[in-house]
């Protein structure tokens, strides 16, 4: 018989639940985790990372279809479907299983079923609809995310009307496609089929791209989507998915006028809903709001001894937001001292083709909030690194507060910005101002160095422009 | 060079006041964290604590000065090997002072008027006074130079005590600061003896008692010490409550939801109407009965413990009760009320109840009269027309102070209070 008595039960395994349990650990708790599916959750299995698998393969292929351009001979350049998919799938169970070994590391133990509150300090966890087990915990932190979001008359069917679930594991290459949505999820998996020569239509319902982004960078990224070919339809929105024998018509309104469009296959990427049902939320305390649990500053719910993070919770929807709120929220519950955390200062990634990245306050919204802001930018062509990689179009942008000197925000778009995002997001939390980021040297010759002349721009100091 | 004690400001909104009484005479050695003077605000009677020692040199300000601005010099302390004649060139130093002074905006002396508290201070930040490296971000230095804060006056809430954004951000909004020669002191006259404590050789460390962590411990000594408290208790079936809770959090469209405490809150609001001696407070020459019934209710808070209090109980709906007890608290736990939202109040409740607490005795809130402690509603056997049952059960201690709640008076309240919480529908009556 397992031991059912703890101090910490964290229901849901994904990247917030189970870095929240090994920090628990850590700190002497005595922690468990309920999962009902794989170890790393959404993220691991079905979402970052084997997607990240999926347009590597992508930028691979774009690489070599342009070989020529680097002095190199590929010919037949071609692909598999299967094998892309066989390779995404490899690297997710392969971290998957890591987790389990993080959880014996650290000796938590894993209950396999669907965790639910059950009266004051217990939970429930449910297995084919038997019960297998109740835990008692003093603590009880709920971490059980997501899924897409599905809007009435645009259901998902699994074959042809698609969420990021198949979206991942195709068995054919369609030959075109509509994404319905433009935000990171959207915009990766548009990214993804049209390299692979897919042709690609997106809707999106807002003005531009990718809309949480600066316009700035938003506007780039359609310029370079509309480049590769890509169609793109702002303001507008998807009004009825028909399904024929063997594709999908779509009636698409804008400005008031109704078009249709045939397509083998239909993405929907409209954003998500928290997973607060069969969670025994309705016989608790814990407030819930438009799908997300009501938390406060240390993630706590309206229901003493419970905890919400991640997904679950308010926005920003990322798994290092998931991970970073769990360790702070454990650390409050074990006594220490931790700084809530800053959701201003939570990078923000897409992986598309040109990567965006981006972390702080658009330009935009600083000034919106009242910041007198000094803006500098520069531009891959300038920069040595880029034009050796052949990839030199891109914009690196800074937006600081006049007064201070505080580094507001930041935005990227062009290569390897997702890998450079986090040496502003550091300068943010050490809070540095411009005089810092000047005087740091930068290496030469690399991509960061656009970092630090964009810093120059902003103050009219720019060197290489 | 002889140190100038300034008039502190003691409130946000202080820009003068009396100086009561002087606690030392001219000649006297003083040492960090003697009382110097009483100052009285428009408030209340505050203590000046001297931060540096050494001996009092000239005090500038006689006893009984009304008026005295807040940063005028109102003593001088000499140092080691000091004397009487080092007073004047220090006062040659001090129109310098005030030529400075006017270079700094009005509405920052007044946000932040520890930032200046010595003719000596500068708003140059590199060491503390003590020659350490302070520890500050390149951001937060900016934001106090600009502001004119010495950055050694900042409280650091960042790893290891470094002095982030936030920080100075909160001093300049008036929040908790440290300075360099005056402590804003605390609001009784109970004196501190923090020194004196032996280790015994025990390993700890210490957590600076932030300035409402020391009111909170003068007040509270003073109120057990000087209140002739004695205690009532009570037991309280609540299963109808849990039911009518129930039943009215799942209305459709509620936009409330109703805590077992906003029922304690509404019934001893309901129950004061009734005996109103319970909502009184003790002078020595008369007892003083409030006319209005304002509830105040414990909220533990990062900082400690801090009362807000719901006026009118008495007149507002459960719904009412809920959503304002929800929003002050949540204000509460942020550092955000006004202080006319948690001063006075006529009673006091402090529920444990959701820590499974069974009861316990709280310590009346002067100068309040009483407090309800309520513990956990829970399952308990109880006997019911000579027939066991289960039934949920929460018990209430009243603290009453004997001086103006005779223990009759305090019987007749929770008698009053019992059957509210017991058949609240009574509530609507």
């Amino acid at each position: 018989m397992a031991d059912t008595n703890f101090d910490l039960v964290v229901v849901g395994g994904g990247p917030g639940g189970y870095v929240t349990a090994i920090r628990g650990a850590q700190l002497g708790l005595k922690t468990a985790v309920v999962e009902r599916e794989h170890l790393g959750g959404i993220c691991l299995n079905w979402g970052c990372i084997p997607t990240k698998a999926l347009l590597r393969t992508a930028e691979v292929y774009h690489l070599m279809q342009h070989a020529e351009d680097f002095g190199l001979t590929a010919k037949d350049v071609g692909y598999d479907v299967k094998k892309i998919v066989a390779r995404s799938r490899k690297v997710a169970s392969r971290l998957s299983g890591g987790v389990g070994m993080l959880m014996k590391k650290n000796k938590i133990q894993v209950f396999a079923g669907q965790g639910a509150l059950a009266g004051k300090g217990q939970v429930k966890v449910t297995k084919d609809k038997n019960v297998v087990a109740t835990l008692k915990a003093k603590y009880i932190v709920l971490a059980t995310g997501a899924r897409a979001r599905i809007l009435p008359g645009l259901e998902p069917d699994g074959k042809f009307i698609w969420t990021y679930r198949e979206a991942m594991v195709p068995e054919t290459m369609p030959k075109s496609m509509l994404v319905i949505g433009s935000g990171a999820i959207g915009i990766e998996f548009a990214s993804f089929y049209k390299t692979l020569g897919v042709e690609v239509t997106v809707v999106e319902v807002m003005d531009r791209v990718l809309p949480v982004e600066d316009e700035e960078i938003s506007a780039l990224a359609l310029k370079a989507f509309k480049k590769q070919g890509m169609n793109i339809i702002t303001g507008a929105t998807v009004k009825a998915l028909n399904t024929g024998s063997s594709n999908v018509t779509a009636t698409i309104e804008k400005d008031g006028k109704s078009e249709r469009l045939t397509i083998d296959r239909v993405i929907l990427a409209v954003g998500i809903v928290g997973n607060v049902e069969d969670i025994g939320l309705e016989e608790s305390k814990v407030n819930v709001d438009k799908t997300h649990v009501v938390t406060g500053k240390y993630s706590e719910t309206d229901e003493p001894g419970v905890y919400a993070i991640g997904d679950l919770t308010g926005p920003p929807w990322l798994a290092h937001k998931a991970s970073h709120e769990g360790v702070i929220c454990v650390e409050k519950i074990a006594g220490k001292n931790p700084h809530a955390l800053d959701t201003s200062r939570i990078p923000g990634c897409t992986y598309c083709h040109p990567q965006i990245a981006s972390v702080g306050m658009t330009e935009a919204k600083a000034k919106e909030s009242g910041h007198k802001v000094k803006v500098g930018r520069f531009p891959f062509l300038g920069n040595g690194k880029a034009i050796a990689l052949g990839d030199d179009q891109g914009l690196i942008k800074t937006v600081f507060d006049a007064d201070s000197g505080e580094l507001l925000g930041a935005h990227m778009i062009g290569a390897e910005v997702t890998e450079l995002i986090q040496g502003y997001a550091v300068a943010m939390t050490l809070e540095t101002t411009e005089a810092e980021l000047m005087e740091t040297v930068f290496p030469h010759p690399t991509l960061s160095e656009m970092m630090h002349e964009s810093v120059l721009d902003a103050y009219d100091r720019g060197i290489h422009i | 060079m002889p140190i100038q004690i300034l008039m502190p400001a003691l409130s946000p909104t202080m820009t003068e006041g009396t100086l009561s009484k002087w606690m030392v005479k001219e000649g006297d050695e003083v040492t960090s964290g003697d009382i110097i003077a009483e100052i009285e605000t428009d408030k209340a009677t505050m203590e000046l604590e001297a931060v540096d020692e050494g001996k009092v040199g000239k005090i500038l300000v006689p006893e009984g000065t009304e008026g005295v601005a807040i940063n005028k010099p109102i003593v001088v302390l000499l140092e080691e090997g000091e004397d009487a004649g080092d007073i004047k060139a220090s006062n040659q130093a001090a129109p310098i002072l005030e030529k400075l002074a006017p270079t700094v905006e009005p509405e920052k002396v007044k946000a932040a008027p520890a930032a200046q508290p010595t003719a000596a201070a500068s708003n140059t930040v590199a060491p503390s006074s003590d020659g350490d490296r302070m520890f500050a971000s390149p951001l937060a230095r900016r934001i106090a130079a600009n502001a004119g804060i010495n950055i050694a006056d900042v409280q650091g809430s960042g790893p290891n005590g470094r002095i982030v954004k936030a920080d100075v951000e909160k001093a300049m909004s008036g929040g908790v600061m440290t300075s360099s020669s005056v402590n804003v002191p605390a609001m009784t006259a109970v004196s501190s003896a923090s020194a004196d404590v032996p280790d015994f050789g025990q390993p700890y460390t210490e957590e600076v008692n932030s300035g409402v962590r020391k009111i909170i411990a003068r007040r509270l000594l003073e109120a057990k010490q000087n209140i002739p408290h004695f205690y009532l208790t009570i037991d309280c079936n609540i299963d109808a409550l849990l039911s009518l809770r129930r039943q009215l959090n799942n209305l459709d469209h509620a936009d409330y939801n109703l805590s077992v405490n906003d029922f304690v809150i509404k019934a001893s609001a309901v129950a004061m109407r009734r005996v109103p001696m319970v909502n009184a407070t003790w002078t020595d020459e008369a007892i003083r009965l409030y006319d209005n019934v304002d509830v105040a209710v414990a909220v533990a808070t990062d900082g400690g413990l801090i009362t807000p209090i719901l006026r009118h109980a008495d007149q507002k709906g459960l719904s009412g009760i809920s959503n304002e007890m929800k929003e002050l608290a949540g204000r509460a736990r942020g550092n955000k009320l006004k202080p006319d939202e948690y001063q006075g109040g006529g009673f006091s409740i402090s529920n444990l109840g959701m820590f499974g607490i069974k009861e316990f005795s709280a310590i009346v809130n002067p100068p309040q009269s009483a407090i309800l402690a309520v513990g956990a509603g829970e399952q308990r056997p109880i006997v019911k027309d000579g027939v066991l049952a289960v039934g949920t059960v929460m018990t209430c201690t009243l603290s009453c102070d004997h001086r103006v709640v005779d223990g009759v008076v305090g019987a007749e309240f929770l008698a009053a209070f019992k059957p509210l919480i017991e058949n609240p529908l009574s509530l609507l009556l």
